[in-house]
């Protein structure tokens, strides 16, 4: 049975008609072709649909599209504003933690969730963020350096 | 130098990490299908019926067709050619494409390829290559299930034991290793006005889906175009199974008259694409006291799985270097593979080498214990170097910068503070440190000669930007990187106006796969030769302008800094670089142009399995720290150096991204992933049972570069992809033993694995002491 949710993505107030059976990334790719958020397992294990919702990082393959009502969705397209790079993505690329890309968005949301909480969070609270996705390009050392160039470069930027 | 050398940032990684790349399933095309796969699910047998009715009725389902609606040859183009697109009468492995559903959604396509019914009366089937192998077993290939045979034989391999003092043999065996590039198989195809077809989708090698999509079609070449779309890792996971997938969709899109998408599901991708070949290796070393290996006999057999797809080409390069990176005088290699009613297996990072390493890497150590030396030392005294021999008879005549990678890494690993000998380690969890080297022969070698040359076409823009196409891929490790840095600075242009398009087969023509770490090479070659031909429009034009008259042969060399072009010893009369192209544009000067490259001629010969097999190589060591936990059987790996000569580093950040990557995949084949069947069905279809690297598994990984200039290779470049994922598991193994005294003899050393060995070694031990007891 179709039925309707009402939810920010973006910062952009959405309403979407949605099955029962759907989850937030169906919403994102195939309502809102929002396709930066990218499947990868479809069983919760490898983190490359990770967006986040009500500031908490979530695999959006597995949650319910009618659990979203009245939520704010952040995902990839959301965090560059007008061409530049949010400070993150900047030191992902600094550090050489872009190969094929694919698990790129993920990371990336999962690190926003985690800085916007604790901007000083410790190598091992980092490992534990990051212990949700997978990477078979980088062998993980230049996502670890990545992150927390992120974290020199989001202390040093200036607030927008 | 301005560019080469020097780590730029990727040109992919914006748009990688602003999530604004395009892979194959962020595309929709308009009144698009979406193609699903209906899969034997027996692992040997003959169909018997296809019903589709109940999957016809379901809403959305557009059709289901079987190999009788394939308009051209039901065959994916490959060595042999016996894969079919669609089974034909009987099914010879669980999973094998049987029909293909279309439908209006991908859930509906899905849902009802589960509802077609198909009947089949189960026939013997044969799962162990050496079971395979016995005369009266059932016979999936030919009247021996042998797909092919290799033998290598240089010297006299009797002579060679009988002169040796130390002898030792073993048999080594590796089980599956599966790809998991993070993004899925999946294609799209459009068909076009003309009956031809185009295809979308994540590949890694263009032209082999040229071949097959043209083939299943049954039209000619010219109406088929294929473009690769920004690929989530590949590993060799993409090389002949994309053309299975893009004949699918081609054949449905064909059908239909409409685009059709198929992406597949993970569990798909894990039961039915290619995978590292399980091995047995049968290997014996003898030596002379003074630790000089004078016979290396080697039987080398790979678990092909049902059909032969690239299994000949990867024993081929598994064979040639299966005796290990020594010179060796008497050699004798026996290299099968062998079919088994499972999924086939194909390429994967190091071809067939990392099987044969850890078996010749495991043995030189036992060897080395026996003849009392250290392992290094015995390595040392054997390796390859300028004019030795490798075990076809090649002499080593160039670029060998093996003895500095091995001083190295044994150097930034500490190993004289490291080393003890395994009796002298104590506690429950014991430290252990292991070495293994390899040799890689970089490109396709005899093995593939034909195929190895590449393309290229390059113009500069009237704005001064450059446009550079070429045949080979990027999956994730570089390449259009690399390939800008070197057309910049062949052209003398700023590297920021370089853009390298992936590839679109009506560009240029067929480079051949991209695979073998051979892009840098042949499409680096390629793209600096079209920027040479263009370099001599441009320097005339330099030289026009400075007075240098025509006919006056152009005295004066043209250089540039990556921003202006001068004329050598007059630096301070600079033309800029965006200046000089209006002024060519004006004076109608081309800056364009095609380039091409083709390896150097290889000679081998198949009888003997003697000759120069590859144009050149590269050479790597890897030293591994564990620590390995006694009780549990778990290993921790503390540290991992590992030295690769490349010739030349374009891109250095890059080259260290491609070591760390391959270390850890490498780690993840040494310990822990670990593929389960149970009577040819794979057990555990996901990254939930199947393990590969997390984060809390990493490492300290020391990257270490070594470049020993290769003259043919673009700025002595030779190639690295393969080489990071050859040595580690070796070297993770004989660390293992060294902490433990427990010898792996199979791949992943699980805890399971290490428990019983622990078993062994204890049984043994007792078995030593009683019988020195008895003695006394």
């Amino acid at each position: 049975m179709a039925q309707k949710i009402n939810f920010r993505v973006n910062g952009v107030r959405r309403t979407v008609e949605i099955e029962g059976w759907e989850k937030l990334i169906d919403v994102l790719r195939e309502k809102l072709e929002l396709t930066g958020t990218k499947r990868g397992c479809e069983d919760l294990t490898c983190g490359t649909c990770v967006v986040v919702v009500d500031g908490v990082a979530k695999r959006s393959c597995s949650l319910a599209a009618t659990k979203l009502e009245n939520t704010e969705v952040l995902t990839i397209e959301g965090l560059s504003s007008g061409g530049n790079l949010h400070p993150i993505q900047k030191a992902l690329i600094d550090a050489g933690a872009v190969q094929c890309g694919y698990c790129t968005p993920g990371i990336v949301m999962e690190l926003y969730a985690l800085f916007t909480k604790n901007p000083n969070a410790s190598e091992e609270e980092i490992i534990e963020s990051l212990s949700h996705h997978l990477c078979r390009c980088t062998g993980y050392e230049a996502i670890m350096e990545g992150a927390k160039l992120a974290q020199s470069y989001l202390k040093t930027a200036k607030p927008s | 130098m301005n560019v080469i050398g020097v780590s730029v940032a990727r040109n992919d990684a914006q748009e990688k990490v602003a999530g604004t790349a395009k892979y194959i399933d962020d595309y929709a095309f308009g009144n698009m299908l979406y193609g699903a796969t209906v899969r034997s699910s027996v692992a040997c047998g003959k169909i018997l019926s296809i019903d589709t009715a109940t999957a016809l009725k379901i809403s959305g389902v557009a059709g289901v067709f079987t190999y009788r609606d394939v308009p051209g040859k039901n065959s994916v183009p490959l060595v042999f050619g016996d894969y079919p697109f669609l089974a034909e009468n009987n099914v010879l492995f669980y999973g094998q494409p049987v029909a293909l559903l279309v439908a209006d959604s991908e859930e509906t396509a899905r849902h009802a390829a589960r509802q077609v019914r198909v009947e089949y009366e189960k026939a013997p089937a044969v799962f162990d290559v050496l079971e395979a192998l016995k005369k009266d077993s059932p016979k999936i290939y030919g009247d021996n299930n042998v797909f092919k045979k290799y033998d290598i034989i240089k010297g006299d391999i009797a002579k060679g034991f009988k002169d040796a003092d130390v002898r030792v043999e073993d048999v080594f065996t590796t089980n599956y290793q599966v790809h998991c590039y993070m993004e899925p198989q999946g294609m799209v195809a459009d068909p076009q006005p003309d009956g031809g077809m185009a295809v979308y989708g994540t590949m890694q090698c263009p032209f082999y889906v040229h071949d097959a999509v043209a083939a299943i079609l049954g039209v000619s070449q010219n109406r088929v175009k294929i473009v690769q779309t920004t690929t989530g890792g590949a590993f060799g996971g993409k090389e002949d199974v994309p053309s299975v997938v893009a004949g699918h969709s081609a054949l449905l899109a064909h059908l239909t008259k409409r685009p059709v998408k198929i992406i597949y599901t993970r569990e798909e991708d894990f039961h039915s694409m290619s995978k590292r070949h399980p091995s047995r290796v049968e290997i014996k070393y003898g030596a002379k006291k003074n630790g000089k290996i004078t016979a290396c006999s080697v039987r080398y057999i790979l678990d092909a799985g049902a059909f032969s797809t690239l299994s000949p080409i990867v024993l081929w390069r598994g064979a040639v270097h299966s005796a290990g990176p020594y010179d060796i005088p008497n050699v004798k290699i026996e290299a099968l593979a062998v079919a088994t009613n499972k999924v086939p297996c194909g390429a994967f990072r190091g071809f067939g080498q990392p099987q044969a390493t850890f078996a010749n890497e495991s043995l030189i150590d036992k060897l080395a214990e026996k003849l009392s030396i250290s392992p290094l030392k015995l390595r040392r005294l054997n390796m390859l170097g300028i004019g030795s021999e490798t075990a076809t008879g090649q002499k080593i005549e160039k670029s060998c910068g093996f003895k500095k990678v091995i001083d190295t890494v044994v150097e930034k690993a500490k190993w004289d503070k490291i080393y003890l000998p395994p009796e002298k380690r104590s506690g429950r969890v014991k430290t252990g440190i292991g070495v293994a080297a390899a040799f890689y022969g970089v490109g396709l070698g005899a093995g593939g000669r034909h195929l190895d040359r590449a393309g290229s076409y390059v113009q500069i823009q009237k704005d001064g930007a450059v446009l550079v196409a070429i045949g080979n891929t990027e999956m994730g490790q570089g390449l259009l990187t690399v390939v800008s840095q070197i057309a910049a600075e062949a052209l003398g242009a700023p590297y920021d106006f370089i853009k390298v398009m992936l590839p679109d087969t009506t560009r240029v023509p067929d480079s051949g796969p991209t695979v073998a770490s051979r892009s840098t090479l042949m499409s680096g070659n390629a793209v600096k030769n079209a920027c040479e031909i263009i370099r001599r429009n441009i320097d005339r034009t330099v030289l026009g302008m400075a007075g240098v008259r025509k006919g006056a042969s152009y005295k004066g060399e043209v250089c540039s800094d990556g921003k202006n072009y001068f004329i050598k010893g007059a630096p301070k009369k600079k033309i800029n670089y965006f200046e000089l192209v209006k002024k060519c544009y004006a004076a109608r000067v081309n800056l364009s142009s095609n380039g091409w490259y083709t390896g150097e001629e290889v000679d081998f010969s198949d009888v003997t399995g003697q000759g120069k097999a590859y144009y050149v190589y590269t050479y790597s060591a890897t030293v591994a720290i564990v620590s390995v936990n006694t009780e549990t059987g778990e290993v921790d790996v503390k540290k991992i150096v590992s030295g690769h000569d490349i010739g030349r580093a374009i891109n250095p950040q890059q080259c260290e991204g491609q070591i760390e990557g391959g270390v850890m995949q490498a780690a993840g084949y040494a310990l822990t992933e670990n593929l389960v069947l149970k009577d040819g069905i794979i057990q555990n279809p996901n990254f939930a049972g199947y393990l590969i690297p997390t984060p809390d598994d990493v490492p300290e990984i020391v990257p270490v570069i070594v470049e020993e200039a290769y003259s043919d290779g673009p700025y002595g470049a030779k190639g690295l992809g393969e080489s990071p994922m050859i040595t580690p598991a070796a070297a993770i193994a004989n660390a293992i033993y060294n902490a433990t005294g427990w010898r792996v003899y199979s791949l992943p050393a699980t805890p399971e694995v290490l428990t019983a060995l622990r078993a062994n070694f204890n049984h043994g031990r007792r078995h030593k002491i009683c019988t020195e007891r008895k003695k006394g």
